[in-house]
């Protein structure tokens, strides 16, 4: 019988498999957040280009470093070093010096990251942890930016961008506020369609809703992103502004909480990597509910004009209890009581 | 539940169909191997007792073994000719199993021979219950459990709905659709056996929308005696599997560790009953059954009417194989299993017989990435569990807190999971394996004396598989 010679390969089922891989995912993440990079370098020239270089090339590099210490392959093929460090670059003042920018890189990828034990474990989003510890660590430089389509962004670097480690930053541009700092500390709020377009001051990559909308229903349509999570988180910031709005005008307009400052890039890219969020449906609801009032909570009572962050972070540190607490119902069974 | 007009269960996944190859081809007879070996062992029971001798000359359709106890079924010839050897052959399982080597005659007419007819008119249900045992019949769709224990109702339970399993939600098989096609009668009167013996009162035929001819066609010609509803399925893996297809069709939950009779109601495949009516009324005994065969390796695709013990060898010899093949496996690519040897035989329970070449078996070589949480088998399990909490466990061999705290026993592994994970973490695999675990550790326990550690639960008995 001339049947095949050849030794057949012997696996359990199934043998297809959807074609979803972890490497794919994130770099189509990494292709979704294009849109809003290019943007923030349009509008903030290159000054913005520089810190968004250093941070993805602070987090390559540190992912790489402490693959090669563990002795394990490395891990940048995975593209998730990629997302953090574009993500982390994105939400950093354009004129921040790029030595704190490298810091916050390697704290992002090190302590947020691989002491965890890398890809999966990382309880917070990494890029959020390199943030919080430049907000806190050098809080002048984190909240001084500048304005938007500055005419010289293209041909000048602000002299603080460059400023040797360690020292105090000196700033010669003119310094823009953000829009919720406006209406924080001065009570001027900003035109929503301003907002919308970017056309304002703000961190690199967070200006422009309406690219970071597109990169993420983007993601959303590829079944990449889990869309309740940013429904939620936007669903609850614009009932709950509305709410307060309407009691109190002072409070400020749904539209504007909606789309000033962090919030799109957050509730869209940060509050949905999947190692941070919840994993059941319910549980991803109560997340981004969470995520969306400590959000107005912390912007409208806060000391600081913006709490994205925080709020993530929040919701990050509560998801393995909302998935404990908010299970599936097992086919068949009972819904047991809460372990 | 409905789904745009479409009966349907909830989560579950969409693998790609591929059944136009062989979905429009009618069924083609197969040639008889030199040497065709029936396995005693071909359904989940005990293995039946042979009554034939080597060097005796057996006639096609001649009862070659008998079921030994409830659990078990009887065995046919599936060709005239002598009985060469009573000895071991390889099962798909990787086990040695008794079976009776047949050298069918050369130019035989190769008749069929009739046995005592069972007519439903006039049997009792035990008569029938009989008769589907001595005919051999087991479950159809893959997992080959005997129908006559199924039907064997016990007292004090009640049947009022008799669903019949045309859903095929494995991507490649067409088997099930080509005998609603080409075996309409058969299907109608073995509902007429079945409605008989489980008491039902409606029977109700449940069809993936991917074969909308065969719904047509199956809805054209119901008998006026017959309470028989077609209902087209959305087209879903694992749409077919007994408590998702009651679900869809009846919104009734099969609860954990109990059968689709405590909802009241029997789930019978389609080609079971097209076989119950077509081998009850002559008092036959299967000796052959319907098997698709395609895959990208596999040159001459179809559905193929083959003799019960053609090896496999045979059969892809006859198919024609690419000399690219990497991967055969008997069944569907969400469930089947792949082939060990190709001195297997095909069984009663071999519905399909599948081919890769390189090319698509390398698609399943994919590195393993950690587990990133990103929940998609949360929402691929149509039974609700944690793949992900049960992989992260599986890995600790955490046996006892998968079966006790996540419901481990409840998972029929239908292979969801580990379709869909990005980091292709072998999920079901685990989970197979740490059932094994589970069950040997319950098997301790009650030798023991001891209560069984974890709830006796869960898929497999009485269960059709996923097709």
């Amino acid at each position: 019988m001339a049947a095949p010679k050849k030794t057949l390969e012997i696996r359990t089922s199934p043998h297809v498999l959807s074609g979803h891989s972890v490497d794919t995912i994130m770099f189509n993440v990494v292709l979704a957040l294009l849109p809003a990079t290019a943007f923030s370098v349009f509008a903030f020239g290159l000054p913005a280009l520089l810190v968004l270089v250093v941070a993805v090339a602070s987090c390559l590099f540190t992912e790489r470093w402490l693959c090669r210490v563990a002795g394990r392959p490395s891990t940048l093929g995975d593209w998730s070093a990629t997302i953090t460090g574009l993500l982390y670059g994105l939400t950093l003042p354009p004129t921040l010096p790029l030595w704190m920018v490298a810091v916050g890189g390697v704290i992002a990828i090190a302590l947020g990251k691989a002491l965890f034990g890398g890809l999966g474990s990382n309880p917070f989003n990494p890029a959020l942890v390199g943030r919080a510890v430049l907000q806190a660590t050098f809080p002048v430089s984190m909240t001084t930016w500048m304005p938007a389509f500055d005419p010289e962004r293209f041909s000048r670097i602000p002299g603080a961008t460059l400023t040797f480690p360690f020292a105090e930053p000196i700033y010669d541009t003119v310094s823009g506020a953000t829009p919720l700092a406006l209406w924080k500390f001065k009570g001027e709020t900003t035109d929503a369609m301003q907002l919308l377009t970017g056309w304002v001051s703000g961190s690199a990559g967070e200006t422009s809703a309406v690219l970071i909308l597109i990169g993420g229903i983007y993601l959303i349509v590829r079944n990449m992103m889990n869309w309740r999570i940013p429904v939620a988180i936007l669903a609850t910031v614009a009932a709950l502004s509305a709410v307060l709005h309407l009691v109190d005008p002072a409070y400020p307009a749904p539209l504007f909480m909606l789309f000033s400052g962090g919030l799109m890039l957050g509730a869209m890219f940060m509050a949905t990597d999947m190692v941070g969020s919840p994993m059941t449906t319910i549980g991803c609801v109560v997340y981004g509910v969470v995520i969306g009032v400590m959000v107005v909570v912390i912007r409208v009572w806060g000391g600081m004009p913006e709490g994205v962050m925080y709020a993530i972070l929040l919701g990050n540190a509560i998801s393995p209890l909302l998935d404990r607490w908010f299970r599936t119902k097992v086919y068949g069974v009972p819904r047991r009581a809460r372990a | 539940m409905r789904l745009l007009g479409l009966k349907s269960f909830r989560h579950g996944v969409h693998p790609p169909e591929m059944k136009d190859e062989t979905s429009g081809m009618a069924i083609r007879h197969f040639p008889f191997a030199p040497v065709l070996v029936v396995p005693l062992v071909q359904h989940i029971g005990k293995p039946a007792v042979p009554l034939v001798q080597e060097g005796q000359e057996v006639q096609r359709g001649q009862k070659i073994a008998s079921p030994d106890g409830f659990m078990s079924v009887a065995m046919h010839a599936p060709a005239s000719g002598v009985v060469r050897r009573i000895g071991l052959t390889p099962s798909i399982l990787g086990r040695m199993v008794p079976g009776v080597f047949i050298e069918p005659f050369p130019g035989s007419t190769q008749e069929i021979m009739e046995g005592t007819p069972c007519a439903w008119e006039t049997a009792s249900k035990d008569e029938i219950i009989k008769a589907i045992q001595e005919a051999g019949v087991v479950g159809l769709g893959g997992a080959a459990f005997p129908t006559h224990v199924k039907l064997s109702i016990p007292t004090g339970k009640h049947v009022d709905t008799l669903i019949l399993n045309g859903a095929e939600c494995e991507p490649y098989l067409t088997t099930d659709h080509r005998v609603m096609l080409e075996q309409r009668e058969d299907i109608y009167m073995g509902v007429r056996y079945l409605l008989k013996v489980t008491g039902a009162k409606r029977a109700i035929l449940g069809i993936e929308a991917n074969k909308p001819d065969a719904a047509e066609h199956m809805r054209a010609a119901i008998p006026s005696d017959l309470p028989l509803e077609v209902e087209v399925l959305e087209v879903k893996y694992p749409q077919g599997a007994e408590k998702m297809l009651i679900t869809a069709l009846l919104g009734r939950e099969v609860p954990s560790g109990a059968l689709p009779l405590d909802v009241n109601a029997v789930c019978i495949n389609v080609a079971t009953s097209a076989e119950i009516g077509r081998l009850l009324p002559r008092g036959r005994g299967i000796q052959e059954r319907i098997l698709t065969a395609t895959g990208p390796a596999i040159s001459d695709k179809g559905n193929y009417r083959v003799p019960i013990g053609t090896p496999l060898r045979f059969l892809l010899d006859h198919v024609g194989v690419d000399a690219n093949v990497d991967r055969v496996f008997l069944g569907g690519p969400m469930m089947g299993q792949a082939a060990s040897s190709l001195d297997i035989s095909t069984t009663k329970g071999t519905s399909g017989v599948v081919a890769f070449t390189t090319t698509e078996a390398e698609r399943t070589h994919r590195h393993v990435y950690p587990c990133i949480r990103c929940g998609y088998c949360v929402d691929a399990c149509p039974m609700f569990l944690n793949p992900s909490q049960l992989g992260i466990l599986a890995l600790v061999e955490q046996h006892e807190q998968m079966a006790e705290e996540y419901n481990l026993m409840d998972c029929f592994e239908c292979g969801s999971c580990s379709f869909v994970c990005p980091s292709h973490i072998p999920l079901v695999q685990h989970f197979r394996i740490s059932k094994a675990a589970v069950r040997k550790a319950q098997a301790a326990a009650r030798a023991n004396g001891a209560p069984a550690a974890a709830p006796a639960s869960g898929g497999g008995k009485g269960s059709e598989g996923g097709k």
